[in-house]
């Protein structure tokens, strides 16, 4: 029953660890996020001119890199907050390294492919 | 020549340092054995826990560079980081002296958490007929045995972080006798893991699983508990 | 946070999943199609659905935005109690209010 030391990780934080710390900075920056996003959508869905003014300075790289990076912030806390609830209410194995790791790379393939789609 | 490992411990209370000691460095050496030859050898001075040395107590569990651990079975070959090696009382708890952790918190939590067996017979009626392959047995079993080493305790963040969270362990075995057919407070037990400090703030982290020397999952255990607790609040029992 | 809350928090982050599927849905039709602003808003104005889709939505994510904050300042600030209360409902009503405000700029008819 008593741990094998060959077992005995290395490091007190591992890689589920640091996808728990992503999952939160992710939410707390959408949490900041939202309310631009509620103003600049007011803004410039009633104003027409704003509206054709706002899409071609959606063009710019800068502004498509912001966008995929926001895809990702989206993606992962969406999949990471997914694992919580199959964890807490389906039971599921909350170690599962390889399932972090798919969540992980499909929010990143995600948002790269929302950036390359865009440009 | 015998190699020489470089070995830092903690000596004081929490406003001590680190002390350097350099030990000579063996074949199948556990940490304990270096902490045994520090107090023996160079430091009587030395304040320190262990007791069966031999991974069944968990008196010797302290945070070897940077990670909570069983001394007594913990190979430094295994931790040492080239050689030296970083000893330090647990974390997430009051600092008597040098190694030693004071666990009185701790064992506070277990009983806020209601981790005491509360009978609903007596010895004059027959004794409980507890399968061992139903679903709840199986449960309890998977989290039973627990020894209150404190690891879990000493590597969640939330308890780092959350004063008041009740933690790995002591939510833990609240899971085990929220299973147990015979326990007669289960309702005032999942209140007390749902009230403040309880298994809702668990984040997930799964620091303890991962380091549970006896291959406990706590994280397991809250999840059942969240589970429990919210069908009892959906039914309005909670 | 309390029990109530945790469960509020898992309960908007659950139906959340549909509304940010059909959301993203939407987005990528309108991109693709090229829609101008005015061609959105002939669709969204006067509309019930889209009012109470869209309503709903920013009724959900402010709240589980808001008590997200509330938890992260829990742990990693040193408010706590009344503050943490007050943080979180003055972020809920942001997000409840700017997102009203945006949902009745598309909507109004």
């Amino acid at each position: 029953m008593t741990t094998i030391t060959q077992d005995a990780p290395r490091r007190a934080r591992d890689f589920v660890w640091y996808a728990v710390l992503v999952h939160r900075i992710s939410g707390v920056l959408l949490a900041c996020f939202l309310p631009v996003h509620f103003l600049v959508l007011a803004l410039v869905l009633t104003n027409a001119a704003g509206f054709d003014g706002f899409i071609a300075w959606t063009e710019q790289p800068l502004v498509q890199l912001a966008e995929a990076v926001l895809v990702f912030l989206l993606t992962v806390h969406l999949l990471g907050g997914l694992r919580v609830l199959l964890v807490e209410f389906l039971s599921w194995q909350a170690r599962r390294k390889d399932t972090v790791a798919l969540a992980l790379g499909i929010a990143a393939l995600i948002a790269i492919g929302f950036y390359i789609g865009c440009r | 020549m015998t190699e020489t490992m470089h070995v830092s411990i903690w000596r004081g209370g929490p406003d001590g340092a680190y002390v350097d000691y350099e030990v000579p460095r063996l074949e199948s050496q556990t940490v304990l054995d270096v902490v045994i030859y520090v107090q023996r050898q160079l430091d009587p001075s030395l304040a320190y826990r262990f007791a069966c040395r031999v991974g069944v107590c968990g008196s010797c569990a302290m945070t070897v560079n940077g990670v909570p651990r069983w001394t007594c079975r913990t190979h430094v070959s295994k931790v040492a980081h080239g050689n030296r090696l970083t000893l330090a009382p647990l974390r997430n708890l009051p600092v008597i002296k040098d190694l030693a952790a004071d666990m009185t918190r701790f064992f506070e939590k277990w009983q806020q958490a209601k981790g005491v067996f509360a009978p609903s017979a007596t010895r004059n009626e027959t004794v409980a007929a507890i399968r061992p392959d139903s679903p709840s047995r199986i449960a309890i079993d998977k989290a039973i045995e627990c020894i209150n080493c404190g690891v879990c305790y000493s590597a969640c963040d939330t308890v780092a972080w959350d004063v008041d969270y009740l933690g790995p362990a002591a939510l833990n075995r609240a899971w085990t006798l929220v299973n147990d057919p015979r326990d007669a407070d289960n309702k005032k037990r999942l209140m007390a893991v749902t009230g403040k400090g309880g298994c809702q703030n668990c984040h997930t982290h799964v620091s303890c699983e991962r380091l549970c020397p006896n291959k406990i999952s706590p994280t397991d255990s809250i999840a059942g508990l969240k589970r429990r607790a919210a069908s009892a609040y959906v039914k309005g029992e909670l | 946070m309390s029990f109530r809350l945790y469960l509020l928090q898992r309960l908007t982050a659950a139906l959340m999943v549909p509304l940010i599927a059909a959301h993203i849905v939407t987005i990528i039709y309108a991109t693709r199609h090229g829609l101008s602003a005015a061609e959105i808003l002939s669709r969204t104005r006067g509309s019930l659905i889209w009012a109470s889709f869209y309503g709903l939505f920013v009724l959900l994510a402010a709240t589980h935005g808001a008590i997200g904050l509330r938890v992260v300042a829990g742990e990693w600030t040193s408010l706590r109690g009344r503050s943490l209360d007050a943080l979180m409902l003055a972020a809920g009503a942001i997000l409840t209010l700017l997102g009203a405000r945006a949902v009745y700029a598309v909507v109004a008819a």
